[in-house]
């Protein structure tokens, strides 16, 4: 039962083979039995199996919608009324949100069961969930690796079937790089999507929540209940939402891929590059053109993305003064000591980078050399990416430059860390959706082919992955032990 | 010899915007409510909440821009302003910086008689900060964010002003004009309306200005015209012993009369202004600003200069009458109720009501005697119904009571005695019973007619005419 997809299980639950409660239970059941993988920070036996009962009246009613009954995972980024919402840190360890992120509202109205709150890097810095206060989430694909991060937890939940999918959100790569190192179909939609009323803000103009998913058709399934326009939100976009089931059977005959050659240089690992040859090679076969496209500007997406995230972080995390929630030192002497313990002690080391790094991009004396010049590359870095799209319909590559890297390999060397986005963090400065699919094995460990679209082109992208998970089986495969 | 001073000041100041819900959130914006109970989850910065911008902030914002003659940005910017305080609840104030809503703009003020223009660098759009209560918490402070999020509109001028009381003239008339475009409630003491002033001072006829000092936070006119001379001679002192005054910001405390130091330039923050993110830019289109300027009000200068030409009026009266909207238009409703010489109506207004209500200390609003209730008094007044001195007495009667004049005047038998057969036979008796005084005046002693009058309005109560009770004795005397 865990092995099936959200559109397998929504035909099962209708034909009455199984109950959501009995589904949920099952879940519960595994997230205990494998909870060594350190997927979830908080597991909401209870609440889930509430609203599995729920569930099954609404679908007994006939009044259920495909995600009705089916549980579900949370990254702990998103404010869960009622419920701990960590956000991966010391500084939130005792925060009950009093309020439900509007993602979280619309999944509850779709009648999904949330099987609780998964792991993440410490407020979604970081790219192999290692700096998660709770501790690094396994790899089930190979334990003594890392899932990817910031959304490692979601991606180890859904490739080990612990959640039949789940929620991330994507700055820099975090739905893309961690679906990518766990087998499984990640997608960052368009920014302003999906709403950010209630996910915890790490930088506002690149942060966008998005499906984690087994294949692309229930990444369609989650999607649509996840997008739309909010208005707690002013950067959501108020454009109606198609419907991503529709196109998704489309042929690709005549589609037209972009391959950028900034992408497929010799510094791309060999067995990288012709897993990704061979994935392309599928889509000839189904009809699709390939051409060379080419992205100067690229090369610049990881110094401007570590100017504009870590400016935007530095005064996103103002808010955890010790003042009004989380965590606060004890017995603070005056109100600077209060500010500087509190966030001394409950930030970890890679937050405290980011912010020290954002404080000083925006200075006096350094603004425009670091803010306003990253800016700028951010433009051009747009600008690329639209005169790519002008000529083709989709770009792919790779999504990272090696499978999962072992625990604790880059945790040294913040550097390296970053290189492991350098395919990912450029389509966040353009704010354009992108996809991760399974395609193909390195040394047993999976690895993604990237796909990216033109704004709000989420359908096509959806298309273009089914259609290749028709002719492949990459996306089915199960880590050992988890089957 | 001494040097000729001449004082620079510019002043900014705080206008809370009068809308209903914040700037960035659906809470209620009302004054005096209990501690934190008008902040909502984005007030209070809550994990993962984003502001959204309340349409009539900015709708304000334009009003006040098209009134002061300024440019509207198309295209302005809300910013981050970054520092750390315990009543700042993101630690950051959202605020705009290099494209504020409104640009160059201008407000004349009349100081000695003279007009002078001062200029308006710009106006913007801003969030308020909470409120750190220190009283008792027994050494701890306590935090109430129901202002936190507030909307403010900082009005910031040109260094043009040249003295406290021209700084004075031009706080005046800005609290005059936001209230007449009713976008903020002027209300100091709840702090609707707040100057922060810089001021420098430089010998005569240099071009360069001194160095400034920022004077925060002050909460009424008498303050500022004292904080303001106060601080010229603090600066003047300074340098005439030969120091150096510094770029600091002072605090000026009302008990003591004195400012002093807060922070130096060196102390001061570095806010790290960039764009926020979770905004999109304001864009202000053509159409908008044309629908803003369809509804803006008569303003002050043109109210004032109707009601010269309108009404007949003096300067001086029109200036008083046009000095609030509210009080402007109960004059303008006592004319039209009334249908009497609007002179009549602006004597009333200036004289009696006016008086009543500084006695009183009571607002136009406030008034006991509504406009329709002073109108029919002046009704009477102009068909000599009742004297100008009964109007007095009515006038008392109206100002504690509910009566209408009419019913006054019918109950306490106020009659004028129009009976000019009554009138004469009076006027024969005193003439009669005082051969002193009619000598008196006969042999040209003009003032000697007055105590006649005096005796027959006394024998009459004062409902005679006065008018037609000296006329009638000039006839009878000389005749």
């Amino acid at each position: 039962m865990y092995n099936l997809t959200i559109a397998e299980l929504a035909k099962g639950l209708r034909a009455g083979e199984f109950s959501s409660v009995e589904l949920t239970q099952t879940f519960l059941k595994r997230i205990h039995q494998h909870s060594a993988l350190n997927a979830y920070v908080t597991v909401t036996d209870e609440l889930a199996l509430q609203q599995a009962k729920a569930a099954d009246a609404k679908l007994a009613s006939g009044d259920a919608s495909l995600l009705t009954g089916i549980p579900i995972a949370q990254k702990d980024i998103f404010c869960t009324l009622g419920v701990k919402t960590s956000c991966g840190s010391k500084m939130l360890d005792n925060f009950i949100a009093p309020y439900n992120a509007t993602v979280v509202d619309k999944l509850n109205q779709a009648g999904a069961v949330m099987l609780g709150k998964v792991n993440m890097d410490e407020f979604a810095m970081g790219s192999s969930n290692e700096t998660s206060f709770y501790g690094p989430t396994k790899n089930p694909w190979n334990t003594n690796t890392v899932p990817g991060g910031s959304s490692g937890g979601s991606a180890t939940a859904v490739a080990a079937r612990l959640a039949v999918c789940a929620t991330g959100t994507d700055t820099g790569g975090s739905i893309r790089q961690p679906a990518a190192l766990c087998g499984i179909t990640g997608l960052k939609p368009t920014y302003g999507r999906v709403s950010r009323y209630g996910m915890i803000a790490y930088a506002s103009s690149l942060d966008q929540g998005g499906p984690m998913t087994r294949n692309a058709e229930d990444a369609a399934i989650l999607l649509q209940a996840m997008a739309g326009f909010d208005e707690k939100d002013s950067t959501s976009v108020d454009q109606p939402v198609p419907d991503y089931l529709a196109d998704l059977n489309k042929p690709l005959t005549g589609l037209k891929i972009g391959l950028p050659k900034e992408f497929f240089t010799a510094d791309l690992n060999s067995d990288m590059a012709a897993t990704l040859e061979a994935a392309i090679n599928h889509y000839r076969q189904l009809g699709a053109e390939v051409k060379e496209v080419s992205m100067p500007t690229l090369k610049m997406a990881i110094p401007a993305y570590y100017v504009i995230a870590p400016a935007e972080c530095s005064a996103n995390l103002s808010r955890f003064d010790g003042v009004r929630f989380g965590y606060r030192c004890d017995n603070p002497a005056d109100l600077s000591d209060l500010y500087t313990r509190s966030r001394g002690e409950a930030f970890g080391k890679e937050v405290k980078r980011r912010i020290l790094m954002g404080t000083y991009a925006l200075s006096a004396g350094y603004y425009d050399a670091y803010y306003i010049k990253a800016q700028k590359v951010r433009r051009l870095i747009s600008d690329d990416f639209k005169n790519a799209l002008s000529e083709v319909d989709v770009i792919m590559g790779p999504v990272t430059p090696t499978p999962a890297f072992g625990i604790g390999e880059k945790l040294a060397n913040p550097i390296e860390m970053y290189l492991s986005d350098i395919y990912t963090i450029a389509i966040n400065l353009a704010g354009l959706p992108a996809m991760s699919i399974p395609a193909g094995f390195i040394n047993g460990l999976p690895v993604g082919l990237q796909i990216i679209g033109n704004y709000f082109d989420e359908a096509r992208l959806l298309n273009v992955a089914h259609q290749y998970q028709q002719v492949t089986n990459w996306h089915q495969q199960k880590p050992k032990g988890f089957e | 010899m001494t040097t000729q001073w001449e004082t620079v000041i510019g002043l900014e100041i705080h206008t809370q915007l009068a809308t209903q819900s914040k700037i960035f959130s659906g809470a209620s914006t009302a004054y005096g409510a209990e501690p934190n109970t008008q902040a909502c989850a984005v007030d209070l910065g809550l994990p993962g909440v984003l502001p959204v911008l309340n349409e009539q902030a900015v709708r304000m914002a334009v009003t006040f821009g098209l009134a002061i003659d300024a440019h509207i940005a198309p295209h302005s910017v809300f910013a981050r302003k970054n520092y750390f305080y315990p009543d700042l609840p993101k630690g950051y104030q959202i605020s705009q910086m290099d494209l504020p809503i409104v640009g160059n703009g201008h407000l004349d003020i009349e100081v000695d008689g003279e007009t002078k223009r001062i200029g308006i660098t710009r106006a913007h759009l801003e969030e308020d900060a909470g409120k750190s209560l220190h009283e008792s918490y027994h050494g701890m402070t306590g935090i109430d964010l129901n202002r936190a999020g507030t909307p403010l509109l900082e009005i910031v001028s040109e260094p043009d002003m040249r003295s406290a009381k021209e700084a004075v003239a031009y706080m005046r008339k800005l609290h005059e004009l936001v209230r007449y475009l009713e976008i903020c409630d002027g209300n100091m003491q709840e702090g609707s309306f707040r100057c922060d002033a810089n001021v420098s001072v430089r010998p005569k006829g240099q071009a360069e200005f001194g160095t400034r000092a920022e004077i925060k936070n002050i909460n009424s006119f008498k303050f500022v015209e004292k904080a303001i001379n106060h601080e010229i001679e603090r600066q003047i002192e300074v340098i005439e012993n030969g120091g150096k005054v510094v770029q600091e910001t002072r605090l000026y405390d009302a008990n003591k009369d004195e400012t002093r130091s807060m922070r130096s330039k060196e102390e001061a923050n570095d806010y790290r202004y960039f764009p926020d993110p979770d905004l999109l830019p304001v864009v202000i289109s053509d159409e908008f600003k044309a629908q803003v300027k369809a509804t803006l009000p008569e303003l002050p200068h043109a109210k004032k200069q109707r009601f010269i030409e309108q009404y007949g009026q003096d300067d001086e009266s029109a200036t008083t009458l046009t000095s609030s909207r509210e009080l402007a238009d109960f004059y303008e409703a006592v004319v039209k109720n009334s249908g009497v010489d609007a002179k009549l109506a602006s004597n009333w207004m200036t004289g009696d009501v006016l008086g009543a209500l500084n006695k009183a200390g009571l607002e136009i609003s406030q008034s006991p005697v509504s406009a329709e209730r002073l109108a029919g008094l002046l009704k009477r007044i102009a068909d000599n119904t009742i004297s100008g001195r009964t109007a007095k007495q009515v006038f008392d009667k109206l100002w504690n009571g509910t009566a209408t004049a009419d019913e006054i005047i019918e109950q306490e038998g106020l009659k004028q005695i129009t009976d000019t057969g009554a009138i004469e036979a009076i006027v024969d008796k005193v003439i009669a019973a005082n051969p002193g005084p009619v000598e008196q005046y006969r042999s040209g002693k003009d003032k000697a007619l007055m105590a006649l009058v005096g005796q027959i309005m006394k024998e009459t109560q004062g409902k005679a005419n006065p008018g037609e009770v000296n006329k009638m004795l000039i006839e009878k005397l000389k005749g």
